[in-house]
């Protein structure tokens, strides 16, 4: 058995090794003919990464063969090491996305910030920051919940030791090269699709592999049925690949230089894009994260789903709708009418699935509602439930042509969306590592519950202080742009409605550190659980029957 | 209950999960391809001159688009503000397109020709200069930057790869129309002209030493908007 282990690990150790010795020698094929200095740089990377992996193979295979009943024993468990390490550095790329949002944030209101250079200005950093919050954070906590996950739901270790630690470093390759060509000025200007065709092939390359894993491992079930959390995954890792090879398709100039200039062009290319922006939403940003609800929430409340039905509802009817919502990004622009209105259409009916999804969580908690009181993850967990549903009714909302009309261009866009992934996909996400930590490390609970307690506070205060000042300089701005004064001349010049927004983005800003600060005290608590610190602390979990005790005796 | 065929089968899930997420791109995206009044017929359009696709690329560089949209609504506020509704056909050789989606600074699609180039030397230099209540980095460096166009042959050759209609002769006049189009005494000027007509020859930076990016920069967003003559479009003629 010990044996055998080893031997089929040795085949993939080859055959893994082999393809990054090729890598290498591309990568400095790439370095040494490069026409650009960020492409250079980036062969850089890709060698040095390359030469990283054969290294951690040669180190692996020869620990194995070192201990080989250490290393059968841990070949029969979970894979919980790939977890663990995902716990790790989802929480640094949420504290570091957060801490460029805060910098945006503050350029808007100071715009000396930006100290006129080309590495920190605005137009740079903002797809550093959108892209470190959707793909370093987000894409981090997805993979490892789904990896965790799909274990534990299939009875199976996940398939594929190599494969997903492939994954699981390819993808943050992605996030370094795409990251630091942000800075250095390489992007194609797609909205959450920036980075250029050779960062999206990799990224192809690590995505066919997560989904193979992913597949590979539901085959391994050892349960009859696949767990629904798992289809939201699945969908997730399908879909995104379809939009991710759609809307890259491009033509390098060279194939050692960064730029390339994207298949389609002006309406097509425009249609294109926000059916992929708004299906990285959809996709990347609600139906990955439903799989976190549909197995955390039950998780940890103790109860099972509350409907097996609405779970099926749910699922299809979300999927089949969200991809065709893309135009409501394009009301009243050169796209053809037929495709705004079969936009707006689709994008009011997806209200009901959203809200189908948004009480199916909810009432999971049926019978349990107490541990809202007793149980700070559980709070977090169901307040961002009340987010995704409270999102996506203003959604539908914004995607109604004449309210749109108002709100497009306009800040309450971004506090629309920041409603949703401060809201639903950050306290989601805080809520699963913090069920994770004390798993994966094997300590008995958090180091400290009112820790969370807090942290739920401070970025609850946070993003309500985020989102109402974006709609009111949002509706603000949309309003004078179309005042007119009684002579019928236009009331405000362009630079008189952005003088009007001063004071909201510094309340924006505000509430952008509060949650920083709260993420921060996050990473706190988990890095000192994992320390395996206990604080001496009464609970509220503690203290609750205690103080109901009380009023009893009083009333 | 049917749907446990499903359940249990982990490639047939994938399957009609694929089938399901395709059908609405597949319905909305593809006809914008094939009907034709999805762009307007227009006369003016070409494609952008080397010195403009270079401007262009300094503009996708920096992530102007992540404050700028280049797309007017026919909603009268945006017509009065910034000019004529903008046309499907305005951005058919924009690869990528840059619309946009937030307006943190004015729209820019019809923004050639409503300032002029020393107004933009000093705004890209300090905006706050002119404009005391703006929000815009600065972007001092572009003066100061040579632009680097040695292979700017291979970009128009890249856009015809996708579609722009770019000719021989462009692609090899490439290097040299970039010179001219910064140097209104050159031989290459008209020649530069009779290639992409309506293209604006002088020095746009006025530093007449140096090929700036600023150059390159001010060149597309004085003629952004400029190319297509509105006395002469017909809306009623392109009902869609």
């Amino acid at each position: 058995m010990t044996d055998r282990a080893i031997g089929d690990t040795a085949g993939a150790t080859y055959a893994l090794g082999a393809a990054l010795s090729f890598g290498a020698i591309v990568s400095l094929f790439l370095m040494a003919r490069a026409v650009d200095p960020a492409m250079a740089f980036h062969g850089f990377l890709f060698f040095a990464f390359a030469v990283g992996g054969v290294f951690l193979l040669i180190r692996r295979h020869f620990n194995a063969t070192a201990n080989p009943e250490r290393f059968a024993k841990e070949a029969a468990g979970y894979n919980d090491g790939i977890v663990r390490a995902g716990v790790i550095v989802s929480t640094f790329w949420g504290v570091v996305g957060f801490l460029v949002g805060l910098v945006i944030a503050l350029q808007l209101a100071f715009p000396v910030l930006n100290f006129d250079l080309p590495w920190t200005n605005f137009g740079r950093l903002r797809p550093l920051h959108t892209s470190a919050v959707i793909f370093a954070f987000g894409g981090n906590i997805l993979i490892t919940t789904s990896f965790y996950v799909v274990q534990r739901t299939c009875r199976a270790r996940l398939a594929g030791d190599l494969a997903s630690w492939f994954v699981f470093w390819g993808y943050n390759l992605f996030i370094v090269i795409a990251a630091t060509g942000y800075v250095l000025g390489v992007t194609q200007s797609r909205e959450y699709a920036e980075p250029e065709w050779y960062a999206d092939l990799w990224l192809t390359l690590v995505w066919v592999v997560y989904l193979l894993v992913f597949l590979a491992t539901l085959y391994k079930r050892r349960e009859p049925h696949v767990y629904v959390a798992n289809w939201f995954y699945l969908a997730f890792i399908v879909t995104v690949a379809m939009l991710h090879i759609v809307n890259n398709l491009a033509v390098p100039v060279s194939w050692t230089g960064v730029k390339s200039y994207s298949l389609f062009s002006g309406v097509q290319d425009a249609l294109t894009q926000w059916w992929y922006g708004h299906n990285a939403v959809g996709f990347f940003l609600t139906a990955g994260f439903l799989g976190i609800m549909y197995y955390f929430v039950p998780k940890r409340a103790e109860r099972p789903v509350y409907s097996y039905r609405l779970s099926i509802v749910h699922f299809w009817t979300l999927i089949f709708l969200y991809i065709w919502v893309g135009p409501h990004h394009l009301y009243y622009t050169a796209l053809p009418d037929w495709a705004q209105t079969l936009g707006m259409t689709f994008s009011v009916m997806l209200w009901m699935p959203s809200w189908g999804g948004m009480i199916n969580g909810l009432m999971t908690l049926s019978g349990a509602w107490d541990k809202l009181r007793t149980d700070p993850v559980m709070r977090m967990l169901v307040v961002s439930v009340a987010f995704y549903g409270m999102s996506t009714f203003e959604g539908p909302v914004m995607a109604i042509k004449a309210v749109n009309s108002l709100s497009h261009y306009t800040d309450w866009t971004i506090g629309h969306v920041h409603s949703g992934v401060l809201g639903w996909v950050g306290f989601v996400s805080f809520g699963a590592l913090y069920c994770l930590t004390p798993i994966l490390w094997k300590r008995e609970r958090l180091y400290s519950l009112n820790l969370v307690g807090v942290h739920f506070w401070v970025a609850t205060i946070g993003i309500l202080l985020y989102i109402t000042a974006m709609w009111v300089s949002g509706i603000l701005q949309g309003l004078m742009w179309r005042a007119y004064d009684s002579l019928g001349f236009l009331e405000y010049s362009f630079v008189e409605t952005v003088e009007a927004m001063h004071p909201f983005y510094v309340i924006r800003a505000l509430g952008g550190g509060l949650y920083v600060l709260g993420a921060l005290i996050m990473a706190y608590n988990l890095w000192r659980t994992i320390r395996g610190d206990v604080r001496a602390e009464t609970s509220e979990h503690e203290r609750a029957p205690a103080a109901l005790a009380q009023e009893g005796a009083r009333a | 209950m049917k749907h446990a065929i499903i359940e249990k089968n982990p490639l047939l899930l994938t399957v009609l999960t694929l089938i399901v997420v395709s059908i609405g791109g597949i319905v909305e995206i593809s006809p914008l391809f094939y009907l034709e009044s999805t762009i307007e017929k227009v006369e003016g359009m070409r494609p952008y001159s080397p010195l403009e696709l270079a401007g262009r690329k300094i503009y996708i560089r920096e992530g102007c688009y992540t404050c700028h949209s280049q797309m007017i609504r026919p909603l009268r506020d945006e017509v009065e503000r910034y000019g004529p509704y903008s046309l499907a056909a305005e951005s058919m050789y924009d690869h990528p397109f840059q619309w946009g989606s937030k307006r943190t600074g004015p729209d820019l699609a019809r923004v050639g020709g409503r300032y002029s180039d020393d107004w933009h030397v000093a705004h890209m230099n300090n905006p706050r200069a002119l404009v005391p209540e703006s929000i815009m980095p600065g972007y001092p460096f572009l003066a100061e930057t040579a632009l680097n166009f040695t292979h700017m042959d291979d970009d128009l050759r890249a856009n015809r790869a996708v579609g722009v209609p770019y000719s021989d002769e462009m692609i090899e006049a490439a290097l040299q129309d970039v010179r001219a189009q910064t140097d209104p005494d050159s031989d290459g000027a008209e020649a530069l002209l009779a290639r992409y007509p309506k293209a604006q020859v002088r020095d746009f930076d006025g530093d007449p030493n140096i090929v700036s990016e600023l150059d390159a920069m001010i060149a597309y967003l004085q003629m952004l908007g400029t190319l297509v003559d509105f006395e002469l479009y017909k809306p009623e003629e392109n009902l869609r």
